[in-house]
C-alpha cells in the first residue's frame, strides 16, 4: 500500500528543481518503474512526490562525431532501443536495452530514473562505464558532471544529495578500433542479473590493447570495475588465454554476496565466465571495426 | 491527502475522475472508470496481466501512477473491438485456442495489439513475437498458442476485405 503524499507537477526543469529544494521529505518520479516499487514496499513514504515525466528539457538524445552522445534523464529506455544512431555507434546500448525488464517498462522507465536509482543488478550503468561515460546531474545552485563508475557509492546510493536530479548521460565518441559487449546471466532475459559483465576493448594500430574496461553487474554494492583485470590487458597482444586470467583475476576481485539465487562461490565462478566472454566479443568486434 | 481531478480518454471516451494522487492506473481504469478487463495479477511488475496502452505504447498500468495520464488516451482490451467486432488479434485468439484460464488474456492482447501496431506491414520473426509478449506471463503456459495468433494476424490472415 503506497502512504498518501502531495503531488506536485512543475512546468519546468527549472520549477522542479525548485520544489525539491523547498521541500525536505520529497522524492523525484519520472517513469517510477523502480520508485513504486519501493514506495508500494513501504520502503520509502515521502510527503512530496514531484513528477518530471512530462518535462521535455531533459527528453532528448543527441550525436556527434566529436562530442559523443547526449541522453537526457526523461529519455525512455525504449526510445534509447528504438535509436537510429545509438544502434549505428553503441550496438551494445540497443543490445542491453533489448534485454532491460519487458517492452512495458522500457516504454514507461527512463534512463534517468534508472540510474538514480543506482540498483547494483541494473543493466544500463555496466554498458554506460564500460562505454567511459559521465553523468550529469544538478540543483537549484549548479550542475555537477562526474564519471559514472564515481558516480555510485553504494546499494542504492550515488554522489547526488537531496535536491539533485540526473540531468543526463554523456558517452564519448566511439573510439576507432573499439568494441562493447554485455551479457547477463539469469533464467529469464526480462529479469535483472544474477551477475552480468560489460567489457570494451579499443586496439592500438598495430592490434595491441590500447585499453580495457570491465564493469561487473550485481557483484558488489554498486556497479563494480574491475581494475586489475583491465591492467592485465592493456599493451598486450590479446589471446583467449588472456580473456581466460583476465577473468580470473576479474571473479576475484568481485563482491558478490549470496542469496536466494546463488551463492557467492556461483556468482563468482559466473562473473569470471562472463567476462572472458565479453572481453573477446568485444575484442572481435574491436578488430572488425574500422 | 487532498484529491486531484485526473481528465483522460479511455477506450476513445473522456472521463474526469477524482482520485488520490498515489492511485495506480490499473486501479483508475478497474475502480473508477469501471473497466474491469484490466487484470492486476502479481502488482510487482512481473506478469503484465494489467498491460494497457497509453498514447498507443504499452505499460504495465500497476505501476505507472494515473495523475501522470493527465490529458493522455489510454486503451484496454475493451476497447479493441469496433462497432460490436473483434479486433483482428482477438478473433485470432478464439481461432487459435490461445486462451485457457484467460487471466494473462487482456494483457497479452494490449502486448500483441501494440507490437503488430509498430508492425505494420512487416513480418514479424517467431522470436520477435516471443520478444513481444515476454513482459508477460501466462500461467497456464499456453503460450504457443498465443504466438501462433500474433503470427496469424502478422501474416495478414485476419485482413479485411
Amino acid at each position: 500500500m503506497i502512504n498518501d503524499f502531495q503531488y506536485l507537477k512543475p512546468a519546468s526543469l527549472k520549477e522542479a528543481l525548485a520544489m525539491y529544494a523547498e521541500h525536505d521529505d520529497c522524492k523525484v518520479i519520472c517513469g517510477g518503474q523502480s520508485l513504486l516499487i519501493v514506495l508500494r514496499q513501504g520502503m520509502l513514504a515521502p510527503e512530496y512526490l514531484v513528477d518530471i515525466k512530462h518535462v521535455n528539457e531533459l527528453k532528448y538524445i543527441k550525436f556527434d562525431e566529436k562530442d559523443g552522445l547526449r541522453i537526457g534523464a526523461t529519455t525512455t529506455h525504449r526510445e534509447v532501443e528504438k535509436s537510429d544512431i545509438i544502434a549505428k555507434k553503441y550496438p551494445a546500448l540497443v543490445a542491453m536495452e533489448q534485454k532491460l525488464a519487458s517492452i512495458q517498462t522500457r516504454n514507461w522507465g527512463t534512463i534517468g530514473g534508472n540510474l538514480a536509482h543506482a540498483d547494483p543488478a541494473g543493466d544500463l550503468a555496466p554498458v554506460l562505464i564500460a562505454l567511459n561515460a559521465e553523468i550529469k546531474f544538478g540543483n537549484v545552485d549548479g550542475e555537477k558532471t562526474v564519471p559514472l563508475d564515481e558516480f555510485f557509492v553504494d546499494y542504492f546510493e550515488t554522489q547526488m544529495g537531496h535536491g539533485d536530479l540526473v540531468l543526463e548521460a554523456h558517452v564519448p565518441a566511439p573510439e576507432p578500433k573499439s568494441g562493447c559487449a554485455y551479457q547477463k546471466f539469469n533464467l529469464l532475459d526480462s529479469e535483472m542479473g544474477i551477475v552480468a559483465a560489460a567489457a570494451s576493448v579499443v586496439l592500438n594500430a598495430d592490434g595491441t590493447c590500447k585499453n580495457a574496461r570491465i564493469v561487473l553487474g550485481n557483484a558488489g554494492p554498486t556497479p563494480l570495475r574491475v581494475t586489475k583485470a583491465e591492467d592485465l590487458l592493456k599493451g598486450k597482444k590479446l589471446d583467449d588465454k588472456l580473456f581466460t586470467e583476465a577473468g580470473q583475476i576479474a571473479s576475484e576481485e568481485a563482491q558478490p554476496v549470496a542469496d536466494i539465487h546463488a551463492s557467492e562461490e556461483h556468482r563468482r565462478h559466473v562473473l569470471g565466465v562472463l567476462t572472458k566472454r565479453m572481453l573477446k566479443k568485444a575484442f572481435e568486434q574491436a578488430q572488425k571495426a574500422a | 491527502m487532498k484529491k486531484q481531478v485526473l481528465t483522460f480518454r479511455v477506450n476513445g471516451d473522456e472521463y474526469e475522475i477524482l482520485i488520490h494522487p498515489k492511485t495506480l492506473l490499473a486501479d483508475a481504469i478497474r475502480e473508477h472508470v469501471g473497466l474491469t478487463g484490466t487484470k492486476r495479477g502479481c502488482d510487482t511488475v512481473s506478469c503484465g496481466a494489467c498491460t494497457v496502452m497509453v498514447n498507443g505504447m504499452s505499460v504495465k498500468s500497476c505501476s505507472v501512477l494515473a495523475i501522470q495520464c493527465e490529458g493522455m488516451d489510454i486503451t484496454t482490451v475493451e476497447g479493441l473491438e469496433e462497432n460490436g467486432k473483434l479486433s483482428p488479434i482477438q478473433r485470432a485468439f478464439l481461432d487459435n485456442g490461445s486462451y485457457q484460464c484467460g487471466f494473462c488474456t487482456p494483457g497479452m492482447l494490449m502486448s500483441s495489439t501494440a507490437f503488430l501496431n509498430e508492425m505494420g506491414d512487416k513480418k514479424p520473426s517467431e522470436e520477435e513475437i516471443r520478444e513481444s509478449i515476454e513482459g508477460n506471463i501466462c500461467r497456464c503456459t499456453g503460450y504457443n498458442s498465443i504466438v501462433r495468433a500474433i503470427d496469424a494476424v502478422a501474416q495478414g490472415k485476419y485482413k479485411e476485405e
